[in-house]
């Protein structure tokens, strides 16, 4: 028997009432676990294991996968899940991390970090932001960081003008080193400096960043690109998320 | 020394494969099972294997409510005892079966076959709310209970719904009061359903 805080990643049905449960937790990275009976009326699991719900949970050693005895939650993120739009940025956010992390890898920032996004999802004046940094720290916390100091290539810094982003070196290059470079794409100043600050700042500094449209959509097909081209494959959720905007 | 694992005859084998995929089915009880049907009479498991097939043949989905009939309209969209200005939207036909058990509920329904669930690419274009749609600009109804399950989904499918059809200006109502958060609507008993359906609130 052990006790683990966790977030509820993905429900799957097993047998008559049962659930395949994939938590991120604080100590054991991504883990699946069993939930017996949760779907019936009476379970007393039912509750605390809905989607995206912060529970402290009790779990059994089981043959092949643990099996979640207690559930309490903690936090169910409700000011979320009562808006069409952030649950679907919320459903976006946990898949991102499904995708992204492996069984029992340990990474409690990124805990820390679905935590607080969520959170902050809960009362953001713009989801794009808490999109924007989620996705650019989550990155970094799996050591994709994209490198947008100096150029990838000759090593020099910056010049403060229209620089490319490459995906597939992690980011950018100056305008000298991007002929050898021709998937990378321009990068504007404003952009870059965004991500910079994204990425050096928590949820309740980064949530004063002001973007103008033309802005926020660079840095999106930016990020976009590049989660596109470490994933291998486009991310399920995107398409509803896109569908209420 | 090991040697060479011996497997099943053939067409037991098959048998054993194919029940293997049966939902809540793992490889031994596919095993039990399988040995259980060659060990009944001839006639019992043709009678199986006849409600096997004449499930896919014999059925349809109703075009009007879209749950699995063999007569299209089903027996409820055909019922002149059945209110037809109430449409209770449900995620699938085994919803039916438990408002049905309860005897309280005599409006209609509408199937949708599914819930959104983005992460797996499951989208409104995925589910029967088109048809829904099209029901309520024909049709003279009054009413929709959006009785999905009461979890992420299933509430994330009611708002969307309730969303599309909050301009046309009837009565919305959610099916989730006395229902616990996490469970399905296909395991609740009678009572707590019959409670859920009167004490069903504007959303
Ligand atoms: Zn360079
Ligand atoms: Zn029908």
């Amino acid at each position: 028997m052990y006790k683990t805080e966790a977030i509820v990643l993905k429900r799957i049905n097993l047998g008559e009432a049962d659930n395949i449960i994939t938590l991120y937790t604080p100590n054991f990275g991504k883990i699946r676990a069993v939930a017996k009976g949760v779907r019936r009326p009476k379970s007393k699991l039912g509750g605390h294991l809905d989607l995206l719900t912060q529970s402290a949970l009790l779990l059994a050693q089981g043959q092949n996968l643990d099996i979640i005895t207690q559930a309490q939650s903690i936090e169910s993120f409700l000011t979320l899940k009562s808006d069409i739009k952030r649950i679907s940025c919320a459903f976006y956010i946990a898949e991102l991390v499904d995708q992204f992390t492996a069984e029992h890898v340990e990474n409690y920032p990124i805990y820390r970090l679905l935590h607080e996004n969520l959170l902050w999802l809960c009362e953001a004046r713009s989801c794009e932001l808490v999109l924007r940094h989620f996705e650019l720290q989550l990155l970094s916390h799996l050591g994709y960081q994209p490198e947008l100091h100096q150029c990838l290539s000759c090593k020099s810094q910056l010049a403060p003008e229209r620089n490319l982003f490459s995906a597939s070196s992690g980011g950018v290059l100056c305008s000298a080193c991007a002929g050898n470079e021709p998937t990378a794409r321009s990068i504007s100043v404003d952009a870059l400096k965004v991500m910079r600050f994204l990425l050096s700042n928590d949820p309740t500094s980064a949530n004063r960043l002001q973007m103008s449209r033309e802005l926020s959509q660079e840095v999106e097909q930016l990020i976009r690109e590049y989660v596109r081209y470490l994933l291998e494959r486009e991310v399920k959720s995107l398409e509803f998320m896109n569908h209420l905007r | 020394m090991r040697i060479g694992f011996i497997p099943a005859a053939a067409p037991i084998s098959r048998l054993i494969e194919e029940l293997g995929k049966l939902p809540g089915i793992g490889p031994k009880s596919a095993a039990r099972l399988a040995y259980y049907l060659l060990r009944t009479p001839e006639a019992e498991a043709k009678a199986l294997a006849e409600a096997i097939i004449a499930v896919k043949d014999k059925t349809v989905l109703c075009s009007s409510c879209q749950n699995v009939t063999d007569s299209d309209p089903c027996a409820i969209c055909s019922s002149e005892e059945r209110y037809h200005g109430i449409i209770c939207v449900v995620k699938e036909p085994l919803d039916i079966l438990a408002l049905e058990r309860t005897g309280r509920y005599t409006g209609v329904y509408h199937v949708l076959h599914g819930v959104l669930s983005p992460m797996d690419g499951i989208g409104p274009e995925d589910l029967k709310i088109k048809e829904l749609l099209a029901r309520i600009e024909t049709g003279s109804v009054e009413e929709v209970i959006l009785a999905t399950n009461p979890n992420l989904e299933g509430e994330a499918t009611a708002m969307y719904i309730q969303k599309l059809l909050s301009p046309l200006g009837l009565r919305i109502t959610r099916l989730a009061r006395g229902l616990p958060v996490g469970s399905d609507l296909e395991y609740a008993d009678e009572v707590t359903l019959t409670h859920a359906l009167e004490g069903r609130q504007a959303f």
